[in-house]
């Protein structure tokens, strides 16, 4: 089974290595979010913990323009049929769900770079935190948008209700994250901020296991 | 039928008893409520504005069971009971979120203040409008109904997030909050006996009104589909 997903993995990789599609999306749609800040910032000196919350609007809005493409693309390519006969519901997820992970970890390290680099106040006191926070996050984030992408796949109007749908449940998440970055940004140590970061590693436990079990419904037609 | 009248008197009584008795410093009378330190006479809202919130709760948690039973049973019947619970959630959602605001305005001095519960409210309302946005979107009925079962259940595991979270992340200023220090816990121990029995008086009826109401919905519902299958096979 193991293989079998990996392979599925493999097989995404190269479609996207071929037509790049997702990825140029991506590194324009992070360039463009993030310019928009610039921007609209002007010469104001923007505070340290705004930064930290504008973080995480570039990285959902990134998400949602990038990671709905992991089950529309069977869809529109019409080899979902072929997908079901091949693999199970879970192998076809776990492969899936790889590929996601994959994507969100590149997408979120640009987006954490090149933020960086534009704002002189997002200046992190706490590494350790925020990279615990930085990998929990992704995760979750990668999880949540792989099984919505599934349900969206299935429904008519594709691009427009994946934001509408994923935003409802990535929130709790969001508000967490933000949360634990203005930790880190402040300098807060790492065991205050322990149950937050246990309560997102909780996150991505129940929505991983729920993910798993509610796949089958979604996929089988 | 009787039990309709009853819920008429009731329903009647409370809103009187709710809006009419006067709110004193040391009641004496048995139609007199007390005095809350802090919230004076905008206490009142809490015969018509707590059962509003408790419904949308009760809504939202019908509205995931049947959709559980609907994707262990693949029976359409339970997707109806499902969309009529959640139908009526959402017109108690925004219920609960107007009513809530209003009370906000005078007690705390604005509308929206984005307090803990005040953030639960709105990702309910997302979360109802994210699900009929889905429902819409979709033409055939057993998909319909399996797709927006999967997402009703993902989305009640938020749920326990919001209560977990929201309390470290920002301060409570809603009566009955944690960190509340001068309206402190209402139910147990501010209220009076009248008030407490008025208020669960209110309860109850807005309950019973709520069952009959979802009764109603989702049996036309299902008649609709029965109807609608008569006509279309000819």
């Amino acid at each position: 089974m193991n293989i079998k997903a990996f392979a599925l993995f493999k097989k995404d990789f190269h479609s996207e290595l071929r037509t790049r599609y997702a990825v140029n999306a991506l590194i324009m749609f992070i360039i463009v979010a993030i310019s928009v800040i610039l921007f609209s910032i002007g010469n104001e000196k923007i505070s340290q913990s705004l930064t930290g919350g504008l973080l995480w609007v570039v990285i959902f809005f990134s998400a949602m323009s990038g990671l709905s493409r992991a089950f529309v693309s069977e869809e529109e390519r019409g080899t979902t049929m072929t997908l079901q006969l091949i693999a199970s519901p879970s192998t076809v997820f776990s492969g899936k769900l790889l590929f996601n992970l994959i994507l969100v970890f590149v997408m979120n390290i640009v987006i954490a770079l090149l933020y960086s680099a534009m704002f002189d106040a997002f200046v992190i006191k706490n590494f350790l935190l925020f990279l615990v926070t930085f990998l929990l996050g992704n995760i979750g984030l990668a999880i949540s948008s792989t099984i919505i992408a599934a349900i969206i796949a299935k429904a008519g109007s594709k691009g427009t209700l994946y934001p509408v749908l994923s935003f409802p449940i990535l929130l709790p998440l969001i508000l967490l994250l933000v949360h634990l970055t203005l930790n880190s940004l402040d300098g807060t140590s790492f065991d205050q901020s322990l149950f937050e970061l246990a309560m997102v590693a909780c996150y991505d436990v129940i929505m991983l296991s729920a993910s798993y079990m509610l796949f089958d419904f979604v996929w089988k037609d | 039928m009787a039990w309709k009248i009853f819920l008429f008197l009731l329903l009647s009584f409370v809103s009187v008893a709710g809006i009419a008795f006067p709110i004193v410093e040391n009641p004496t009378h048995w139609y007199e409520f007390p005095l809350i330190k802090g919230l004076e006479q905008n206490a009142k809202i809490i015969f018509f504005h707590v059962p509003t919130a408790w419904l949308t709760v009760v809504a939202f948690l019908m509205s995931t069971i049947f959709s559980i039973r609907y994707l262990a049973r693949k029976n359409l019947n339970d997707d109806a009971k499902s969309y009529a619970a959640a139908q009526l959630g959402i017109i108690f959602c925004i219920l609960a979120t107007i009513t809530g605001a209003v009370w906000a305005k005078f007690a705390w001095g604005s509308y929206w203040s984005w307090d803990p519960r005040q953030t639960s409210i709105f990702a309910l309302l997302l979360i109802y409008g994210a699900w009929f946005a889905l429902r819409s979107s979709i033409e055939s009925e057993e998909k319909r109904a399996t797709l927006s079962a999967v997402y009703s259940i993902i989305a009640f595991l938020t749920v326990p997030f919001f209560i977990f979270i929201m309390p470290r992340i920002m301060k409570g200023l809603h009566p009955g909050s944690a960190d509340d220090t001068n309206a402190g816990p209402i139910v147990n121990f501010k209220m009076n006996g009248n008030m407490q029995l008025i208020f669960f008086l209110s309860l109850t009826a807005f309950t019973i009104l709520y069952f009959w109401m979802w009764n109603l919905g989702y049996k036309s519902l299902i008649f609709k589909d029965k109807i609608n299958k008569i006509y279309t096979k000819g």
